[in-house]
């Protein structure tokens, strides 16, 4: 997790919830590619025209309110996101990202300073953001987020990590 | 210094001494359930390439969302549960007959005090209607909880949520979680646990409860909670479950709490959530007139018995007004017969209403959807852009009373003229 990661961003408001991430009657797919297609769709063609040609998403408060489900963050990784910035997260949906393997900060002073086109930086090991010019500290992740962000997701992290020396034992 | 719920529950679940808010702990819950999720658990288990499971008796599979099939890829993906299900001994498998998980497991009785529950669903919370600890994650959580038992998780700060009773007249619990969600607004008690006190959930009922918990979501909670009580052991032993087959846990008196908030019940007027998010909450008053195409009496929020008997007190003897549609979709099979038996079914039907059959529907999108520009009253949690057919089209979310008279007059209509 050393190397920076970011690109051209873009932004949103306060409370985008689960719904226009990527809307309920597409969940019939787990495939990220075919779900980005439709991320964002309640919001019209130009904002997904934008959202596919940019690396970091930027919400607001309470980003990914709503439902529980995985797409939301999956959807993101499909077009080409490598990165959510909010200024808070809704829980299921921060969990969600990390176990698909998409970075979310929590730094509201930069998610503020961000502008409405430009680009934004990071280094997740460091806790660093740059955006405008200036950089921005956040927590870094603790090693058990880390490591399953490194392995890609919960899922990799298990098949790599956990399955190969768990035995099941019933408490 | 005394505990919350969530920190005696979580640290239960863990087996450690003591949790205290911040810390993360390995929590072993009681009860996975997956609703139409459980293909995409089913698929990412084949993509492990394991077969293990930790403990099938902790797996509860409720096909919901979408159902019946109506598509062949749902068929398909259905069939993928239920012929799992039966190879791996999935006893809590309940398939397209039975209804919306959280009401279906609730009934069934496995939804007991001091249980830590795990959904595919973010309405989870619903659960703290009997005691329990319920909160939702997504399928890759979920699966791998199906495989190690565990997950972790961060033990949340607590909101005290003190509602004196009793309410006013022509109000509910539901307009009890709306004033609160315009109150605090929508990220008012993002992972926190939120406790409902004060005299209104004493002795109130289990149908109200999970109202109060399910709506809790709304407030970006992780979980609800209600003390169990008489009212909660009686509910649990009419379903066979005696008190020696859970352990209660109760908050102690001096626990310590984030914040609090009060909702007034005696003040309360009914109360509306406007599109196109949940806490854009007027009192009726500001929106009443406003047209409708549609009411959607259903959801595991308020299409329980309880909430369709309120509607139908005022529907009875009235038809709905012409150009409406009334959707009705009861919450699970049980409610469905027990509606059919005490007449409340023909209620419905003989004031103009559409029935269809158990499930999530118009709340997923599943049938009931909206054209361009229409608009549809609704019972349901949530008031999102798009959620309920066209992007163009908007929802408002009210009480089963405000519901039934919105149907009636085809505006949206204070209750209150309607009752005696
Ligand atoms: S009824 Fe609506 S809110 Fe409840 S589980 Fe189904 S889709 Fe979700």
């Amino acid at each position: 997790m050393t190397e920076k990661i970011g690109g051209r961003l873009i932004k949103f408001g306060d409370n985008v919830n689960t719904d226009v991430i990527i809307p309920g009657r597409y969940l019939v797919s787990i495939d990220p590619q075919e779900l980005g297609k439709h991320a964002f769709e309640p919001l019209g063609p130009e904002v997904q025209k934008r959202l596919w040609s940019s690396q970091v998403v930027v919400g607001g408060k309470n980003f990914g309110c709503g439902s529980a489900r995985e797409q939301a963050a999956s959807c993101l990784i499909g077009c080409g996101i490598k990165a959510v910035v909010a200024k808070s997260f809704s829980r299921v949906f921060f969990r969600n990202c990390i176990n698909t393997g998409l970075p979310a900060v929590e730094c509201p002073d930069a998610a503020a300073a961000a502008p409405e086109e430009g680009e934004m930086w990071m280094d997740l090991e460091r806790g660093m953001i740059e955006v405008g010019g200036k950089s921005f500290r956040f927590a870094p992740y603790p090693e058990s987020l880390k490591q399953i962000l490194e392995a890609g997701g919960l899922i990799p992290y298990l098949a790599k990590y956990v399955l190969p020396q768990q035995q099941v034992v019933k408490r | 210094m005394g505990k919350t719920f969530a920190e005696k529950v979580l640290a239960r679940a863990a087996g450690v001494a003591g949790a205290r808010p911040g810390e993360i702990v390995d929590v072993y819950p009681d009860l996975y359930m997956s609703h139409m999720a459980s293909w995409r658990c089913i698929r990412t288990m084949e993509k492990l390439g394991t077969d293990q499971i930790y403990d099938p008796d902790r797996i509860a599979m409720v096909m919901d969302h979408i159902s019946p099939a109506q598509t062949a890829k749902i068929a398909d993906d259905q069939r993928l549960c239920r012929e799992y299900a039966a190879r791996k001994g999935i006893k809590k498998f309940y398939d397209v007959n039975a209804g919306i998980a959280h009401v279906v497991l609730t009934e069934e009785g496995f939804i007991r005090p001091g249980m830590v529950i795990i959904g595919t669903d973010s309405h989870t919370t619903i659960y703290g209607a009997l005691g329990a600890f319920g909160t939702g994650v997504g399928f890759s959580e979920l699966t791998a909880a199906w495989v190690t038992g565990k997950l972790w998780m961060k033990v949340p700060e607590s909101l005290k949520v003190v509602i004196e009773g009793p309410l006013a007249r022509g109000t509910s619990s539901k307009d009890v979680m709306l004033k609160l969600i315009g109150d605090l607004t929508a990220d008012g008690a993002t992972y926190c646990s939120v406790e409902f006190h004060g005299s209104y959930t004493e002795g109130l009922s289990i149908s109200d409860r999970m109202t109060l918990c399910n709506l809790a979501m709304e407030l970006g909670a992780k979980n609800g909670f209600v003390r169990p009580d008489e009212t909660t052991r009686s509910y649990l032993a009419g379903r066979g479950v005696a008190p020696g087959q859970y352990g209660e846990a109760h908050p102690d008196p001096d626990a310590r709490y984030l914040k609090s908030a009060t909702i007034d019940g005696p003040s309360l007027v009914p109360q509306i959530a406007c599109p196109h998010t949940v806490d854009n909450v007027k009192p009726i008053d500001q929106v009443a007139g406003t047209k409708v195409n549609q009411v959607f009496i259903g959801s595991c929020a308020n299409a329980k018995y309880e909430d369709l008997v309120e509607a139908a007190k005022i529907l009875k003897g009235r038809k709905i007004a012409p150009g409406v549609r009334l959707l009705v979709s009861p919450a699970s099979k049980d409610i469905v017969a027990r509606t059919v038996k005490d007449g409340t079914y023909s209620v419905f039907l003989e004031a103009g209403a559409l029935i269809t059959n158990p499930g999530c529907s118009a709340c997923a999108g599943d049938g009931g959807v909206m054209a361009d520009g229409e608009v549809t009253l609704s019972t349901a949690n949530r008031n999102f852009q798009g959620r309920m057919g066209s992007y163009k089209a908007e929802i408002y979310l009210g009480s089963p009373a405000v519901a039934a008279a919105t149907a009636i007059r085809g505006v949206i209509s204070d209750p209150r003229e309607f009752l005696p």
